[in-house]
């Protein structure tokens, strides 16, 4: 059980929760947990939520999408305040993993919330000093949707910083000459590495989005075994 | 949507696989039956929306395994996983 310390709100639709987990043995970035809900009427409700912060913080986050449909989300979202007790299971997965260990370079594609376990990634990278090169290309509605923003940002203007590249699918702010539109194989052409470099690849989204990236890198003549997924699938919640 | 639209990856089983093995499953290699494919579990097709949990072959997808829940038991149903193999 965790205690929510803090809550932080990233966009409309996205807030991070800040918790105090007594306990917790520490987890590697990209991994999960499984937050449970119980009513009073005994009725549960689990879903699974990725860890954005690194493995370095005291505190362990979880960043938060609301969904329309999603009973667990918008409680997290719309009800959850400090001092509230949350469930947890976990950390839990070991295989969509990146540790600074493992080396690069590192190349993260995000569509949306599926920024989050590639952010514990970054961050982790920023707190262990890794000089493992990493680019992320991070596909997003609109400029106001863009999670984690001003810290990407920031990472990207430190030396040896993360390549960031965005595209902005549905509307983009005046003066914008970046990316328009989704990622497909002549943007990760462009701005990916080549397959030769065999980056150590992880693309995290919903799952039409994840599905289309892959088949794309797969095309360029990325080895599959070197791109991990994790697809949100429809319900979420 | 289509079928293509309801999988998600292996990673989601983590939860539910730990409460059956001791080791962490996502990283598990798990051979298919159908297509002699080795791959990490965590790399598979998972299907929550079944009855049940099915994880299917991310090459030709047969099913894995099943996993069902009921009565305070878990069924795990072996169809084309040929082995496992478990990191310790």
């Amino acid at each position: 059980v965790g205690e929510v310390v803090d809550v932080i709100d990233e966009t409309p639709r996205v807030r991070t929760i800040v918790l105090d987990v007594p306990g917790w043995p520490g987890h590697r970035a990209g991994q999960h947990v499984d937050v449970r809900l119980t009513a009073e009427d005994g009725y549960q409700a689990q879903r699974s939520y990725s860890i954005a912060s690194a493995p370095e913080d005291r505190r362990v986050m979880l960043t938060v999408e609301r969904l329309a449909e999603g009973e667990v989300s918008t409680y997290l979202v719309d009800e959850l305040r400090p001092g509230d007790a949350l469930e947890l299971r976990g950390p839990i997965g070991g295989y969509f993993v990146w540790e600074a260990r493992i080396g690069g370079p590192l190349l993260l594609v995000a569509g949306g919330s599926g920024i989050v376990p590639l952010m514990a990634m970054l961050r982790h990278r920023a707190a262990s000093g890794s000089m493992v090169p990493a680019r992320l290309v991070y596909s997003s509605r609109t400029w106001d949707e863009v999670i984690f923003r001003e810290e990407l940002e920031r990472l990207a203007a430190q030396p040896e910083g993360p390549e960031v590249i965005h595209t902005l699918t549905r509307a983009q702010p005046s003066g914008w000459t970046g990316y328009r539109r989704r990622v497909d194989g002549q943007m990760l052409a462009d701005v990916a590495w080549p397959p030769a470099a065999a980056p150590a690849t992880f693309v995290c989204g919903p799952t039409p989005f994840v599905e289309a990236v892959a088949r794309a890198l797969l095309l360029l003549g990325h080895p599959g075994n070197r791109i991990k997924t994790e697809r949100f699938g429809p319900t979420g919640g | 949507m289509d079928d293509s639209d309801r999988r998600v990856d292996g990673n989601a089983l983590a939860g539910v696989l730990s409460e059956i093995f001791v080791h962490d499953m996502t990283s598990a290699r798990i051979a298919c039956d159908g297509c002699d494919q080795v791959e990490p579990l965590g790399a598979e097709h998972v299907y929550m929306d079944a009855p049940g949990i099915v994880l299917r072959c991310c090459h030709c997808e047969d099913v894995l395994l099943a996993i069902t829940r009921r009565d305070g038991r878990y069924l795990l149903g072996f169809r084309a996983a040929r082995w496992l193999e478990i990191a310790t």
